[in-house]
């Protein structure tokens, strides 16, 4: 029988552990590593998710197909900002990694490929505001780890069997959980937060425009990531959630099972079909 | 993995790739990577054809250059893969790619036949997802085979008592088999022995496998 989140807190909360100290404990006992080589892995990825927001701010980079071009960089250089500081920081490291990714950088799929901007975009803007160091930072990709393990285990991480709700909506459900537990938050707020990130995107479709990972995943790394510093907030400050987070997962399994294959990252549906409506007209217009 | 699923931490935060995509770019430069393995030599020639998925998009995605990479020796986070094309050149890789829509086994699949000095092998692999491959021909040979164990490739022709001959020299060694699979073109014909084993033959041991075999390749567990 497959685990979800539950299980795991509670297995924390006999043990009365941190959930990040149970992840490695438990990937340690899985994988016979050492719990020091496995932070070292982590921390590693850690340095690559730096490295790919570094890159992604100082250079406007195009795609191969030409669709994406330099939104992180002009973002990065805007004058005009809604509410700027580190607000405008996860937007910009959200599209900055997410674009290094589009443009063949070196990233980090967490969970995936297409999600890959926003465990960057909440955990490293967020130290520099709060002050976490990189083992703060490591212990958070552990607890993002297990949420993740958990929504595979109960529903699916992929866009092709549960849509952008199961890729960038799981990618958010994890910062989400991560900033809790850094936060200082308990095993309790963790839940809360990883079901409110979720329940925010339930229905999300995967439309990718020509089947590239582009136009609109890139600005959904931002949404990913703006969700999740909302749904920690709100864990944080005590809202509980009303249905328990297991069934929550569950919830965005079914509703992936629901969508119509159009909507799921075949490019047949969605944005992708009318932007391919659209250059149909233009050609024929032309 | 543990919590009753197939993966852990460590795949969920990974793996550090290469983007845009596991199963078009991360894939593909494994796949490429495997093939160069079982050529066994430095491949002077490579022609791909791309399938189904890989083919519609495979050059937004550098599908293309991946595979090129994965042939070249490079693995799914070298930022190499970008300049693939230029590094063919430059280490003597003549390559050709096409693309066809239809597909036999999975929407994301290539053919690849690839060539060295003395030898040429046709190998249909595909990308199933999460940068995970399978190859699913070798030759004239239907097979299922991951790269993710180290893996033992024999040809020889089809007679009796040859994979018990097999099975007793890895035993000798200790060698525990995780799957393994013979198939032949017909009775007494060619065949070919796959095994994924837990842990990888020594060198004396290949060549006492060789001497009996008509061609061996010890292939390690591809990384990620």
């Amino acid at each position: 029988m497959a685990q979800g989140l539950e299980a795991f807190l509670r297995e924390a909360q006999e043990k009365n552990l941190p959930f990040s100290e149970l992840m490695l404990a438990k990937e340690a006992e899985e994988t016979g590593l050492q719990p020091e080589e496995i932070k070292e892995k982590l921390a590693q990825r850690l340095e690559v998710m730096r490295q790919a927001r570094r890159d992604g701010l100082t250079r406007s980079l195009t795609s191969r197909s030409g669709l994406v071009n330099g939104a992180a960089f002009t973002y990065a250089r805007a004058q005009k900002r809604v509410l700027g500081g580190p607000f405008s920081e996860v937007v910009a490291t959200a599209l900055a990694v997410a674009e290094e990714n589009a443009c063949m950088g070196k990233i980090v799929a967490a969970p995936t490929a297409g999600s890959c901007g926003i465990l960057p975009a909440v955990l490293l803007p967020m130290a520099e505001v709060h002050g976490f160091t990189d083992e703060d930072l490591v212990k958070g990709l552990l607890t993002a780890g297990g949420i993740g393990l958990a929504i595979e285990n109960l529903a699916t991480l992929s866009g092709a069997e549960g849509g952008c709700q199961a890729e960038c909506g799981s990618a958010s459900a994890m910062a989400a959980g991560a900033l809790v537990e850094l936060m200082g938050g308990d095993l309790g707020q963790i839940a809360s937060a990883v079901a409110f990130a979720l329940k925010n995107v339930l229905g999300l479709v995967c439309d990718p425009v020509e089947g590239l990972v582009e136009v609109p995943c890139i600005k959904r790394n931002v949404l990913g990531a703006v969700n999740a510093l909302a749904a920690a907030e709100m864990a944080l400050a005590g809202l509980e959630t009303i249905i328990s987070v297991d069934e929550v997962i569950k919830t965005m399994g079914q509703v992936g099972r629901a969508m119509p294959e159009s909507l799921r990252e075949t490019s047949q549906g969605g944005l992708a079909a009318t932007y391919r409506k659209l250059k149909q007209n233009r050609t024929a217009n032309s | 993995m543990f919590g009753g699923g197939t993966l852990g931490i460590i795949d969920i935060i990974g793996p550090t790739m290469i983007g845009p995509s596991s199963s078009h770019t991360a894939g593909a430069a494994r796949l490429g990577r495997f093939a160069r393995l079982i050529l066994g030599q430095k491949p002077q020639r490579v022609d791909i054809v791309l399938r189904g998925s890989f083919a519609h998009t495979g050059t937004g995605h550098g599908t293309d250059l991946a595979l090129i990479a994965g042939c070249l020796g490079l693995l799914p986070d070298d930022p190499g893969i970008v300049k693939a094309d230029q590094l063919a050149e430059e280490n003597g890789l003549v390559y050709s790619i096409t693309a066809q829509d239809e597909y036999r086994y999975h929407p994301n699949e290539a053919d690849l036949l690839i060539e060295g000095k003395d030898e040429k092998i046709k190998i249909v692999g595909t990308s199933v997802g999460g940068g995970r491959i399978r190859i699913r021909e070798l030759a004239a040979y239907k097979i299922d085979l991951s790269g993710d164990y180290p893996t033992l490739l024999a040809s020889y022709r089809d007679r009796p008592g040859v994979v018990a001959k097999v099975t007793a020299l890895l035993a000798e060694e200790k060698i525990n088999i995780a799957q393994m699979n013979v198939a032949r073109e017909r009775r007494g014909g060619g065949a070919l022995l796959v095994a994924e084993m837990d842990s990888t033959v020594s060198e004396e041991l290949a060549r006492r496998l060789a001497a009996d075999l008509d061609w061996v390749r010890i292939i390690p567990a591809l990384e990620d």
